[in-house]
């Protein structure tokens, strides 16, 4: 199936769906992520059965802040089909898809670990990357980058992101 | 023997069953590839639970990319999986590419196909050489380590280092290959394959280690698209996939190699099918020197390329003193370009793409999302260990211990990808 069929295709079940840099990103609610991945994956012509990738991204400002990115992929058939859903900031639950793809999992873990999107029913939502007492979640917009204090003259080596700005 | 040296007597086998170790398998253990630490339950040397618990090399490189240009962060996602450098540098590339809506010139393309089977074959005779070492095949290590030395001899001739190149760049490959070049990598096409098989004849009749492997470590194909698993371990329970055949990227729908499986979804067949794999990328390298022609390494459009024209010193990458010369003697033009492209450098439409790259370890993915600014605003990287990683437990759990070891090393995982 051509890129433009796919994303009809998929528009039958979720109207949402966008289309760019060779590229299908269909949005779902996050009420709907489940039986929409189970559709996605059940019909014949999308079989869209391989998770590669879950993440998120983080807007602060924007309602909703974060997204969380689903990469699908079809083995029968080749092609890629991005889900994204949208979560509020007061709010960053999604239902977790360990039940359906295994593969999240880990994936799961590192983005409430990296952003502290909660899984809900994911069955061991604990750090991964970090320290288990870390405080905070470094991925998030707001997290500073920390800087080095020196031993010269009680110097402060400020971070990155600070000391540059164009 | 007297009653006190026989120790308590047991009724029946149950009653000695009853107690289980908990054993800490890492994170300093040899065996573990670096920083991976186990948490084992055993019932004297059977397993019956595996708990692995990462995270001790994470270095923090995606969030180090958002404050970084486009063209830094290279630096910083070479570092990620660093047995394949080539791989993260190739995906985020073509990542940052696609969002720009360009294209790296042909020359470029064919060095990048190049540098990648090189590396690919280099990451797996690390692979040999600690598998075998891991299970007491000495000889393969030091083979294995010197053999890869040889390749990573011709990536310091045309990158200026060993590891973590940073030589594909946005738009195509930093420099061209030095003079000798292509013969330095004709050479490694003559004498390559010759130790392969040498490997080959080393190990694959070796009944230690078919004793060790054969049978090993079995996942089968649902269980590994389940878990996510990728790379060589899919491949060896009949999965034909690929992401060079099934997704092609930088031209290798033009390039004649097999995709290797296996059927039997042991460490044995991995085994097998990453000796197979090395000498199909020599085929791909074979072609890529066929095909190379003379031309721009790099896009002409100054509003994206490097502005410095590079050649490798004595002493690695050193800078150009004809680029130096014009940039602070002649033109003041050139010098606020090279001054703007340095520290501020290209701004990326806003976007998103997920681009994938089969690296030695199965799919590399790299998520990258621009919110239309001089630096990345989210650089995801999906690194085939961290994910295949993850099916260990459903492959070492029932087994012995000793297993385990060989379980791991036929997954090749590098901590340095898993933890980032």
């Amino acid at each position: 199936m051509r890129l433009q069929d796919i994303a009809e295709r998929v528009r039958s079940r979720c109207p949402d769906v966008v289309v760019a840099r060779g590229e299908a990103t269909a949005i779902v609610d996050r009420g709907d992520l489940l039986e929409a991945l189970a559709w996605l994956r059940r019909e014949h012509d999308l079989a869209l059965d391989f998770l590669s990738s879950v993440t998120a991204t983080d807007w602060p400002g924007r309602e909703p802040r974060f997204w969380v990115a689903y990469e699908l992929y079809s083995l029968a058939h080749k092609h890629r089909l991005r889900v994204k859903v949208g979560l509020p900031e007061g709010d960053p639950h999604v239902p977790t898809v360990t039940g359906r793809f295994p593969t999240a999992d880990w994936l799961e873990r590192e983005t409430f670990d990296l952003y502290g999107i909660v899984f809900d029913g994911h069955p061991d939502l604990r750090r991964i990357l970090l320290p288990d007492d870390w405080e905070g979640h470094p991925l998030l917009k707001t997290e500073g980058l920390g800087g080095v204090n020196t031993r010269y003259k009680g110097a402060f080596i400020p971070p990155v992101d600070e000391r540059t700005a164009h | 023997m007297d009653e006190a040296m026989r120790g308590p007597a047991f009724d029946s086998d149950e009653e000695i069953r009853q107690e289980t170790m908990i054993i800490n398998m890492g994170p300093q253990h040899p065996s573990t590839h670096g920083v991976l630490r186990l948490l084992l339950e055993l019932d004297g040397e059977t397993v019956l639970s595996c708990k692995p618990i990462i995270g001790y090399l994470h270095t923090g490189i995606e969030k180090n990319c958002e404050s970084r240009t486009w063209m830094q962060s290279v630096a910083f996602v070479t570092r990620a999986d660093y047995l394949s450098p080539f791989f993260n540098e190739l995906a985020y590339c073509l990542a940052v590419e696609r969002l720009l809506g360009i294209e790296s010139p042909p020359r470029a393309q064919v060095l990048r196909v190049l540098f990648s089977e090189l590396n690919r074959i280099s990451s797996h005779f690390v692979w040999l050489a600690t598998a075998g070492l891991e299970l007491n095949a000495v000889s393969v290590m030091l083979y294995g380590f010197r053999e890869r030395e040889m390749i990573l001899d011709v990536f310091e001739a045309a990158t200026g280092l060993r590891m973590n190149h940073a030589y594909f760049r946005i738009g195509g490959v930093i420099m061209d290959l030095p003079p000798g070049g292509e013969d330095r990598i004709r050479e490694l096409l003559r004498v390559l394959p010759g130790r392969i098989d040498d490997f080959d004849h080393l190990l694959s009749g070796n009944p230690i280690w078919i004793e060790r492997n054969k049978g090993v470590g079995f996942l089968s194909a649902e269980r590994c698209l389940a878990a996510g698993v990728t790379g060589p371990p899919l491949r060896s329970a009949g999965v034909a996939r690929d992401v060079r055949r099934d997704e092609p990227y930088s031209g290798y729908e033009t390039y004649e190699f097999d995709v290797i499986e296996r059927s039997d979804a042991d460490c044995y067949a991995r085994f097998e099918i990453r000796l197979d794999e090395m000498r199909e990328s020599l085929k791909i390298v074979e072609q890529c020197l066929d095909r190379l022609q003379p031309g721009p390494v790099m896009i002409e459009d100054p509003k994206v390329r490097w502005p410095a024209e590079l050649e490798v010193g004595p002493d690695g990458i050193g800078n150009s003193p004809a680029y130096v010369k014009h940039i602070m003697e002649e033109s003041m033009e050139a010098l606020i370009h090279h001054f703007k492209m340095v520290t501020e450098g290209v701004a990326v439409p806003a976007g998103e793409v997920y681009q994938a790259v089969e690296s030695p370890r199965g799919e590399l993915g790299m998520y990258v999302v621009s919110n239309g600014e001089h630096r990345p605003y989210r650089v995801k990287i999906r690194d085939p260990s961290f994910v295949n990683l993850q099916a260990v437990p459903s492959m070492v759990e029932g087994g012995l211990i000793a297993d385990v070891v060989a379980c791991i090393a036929s997954f090749d995982p590098v901590m340095g990808g898993v933890d980032r």
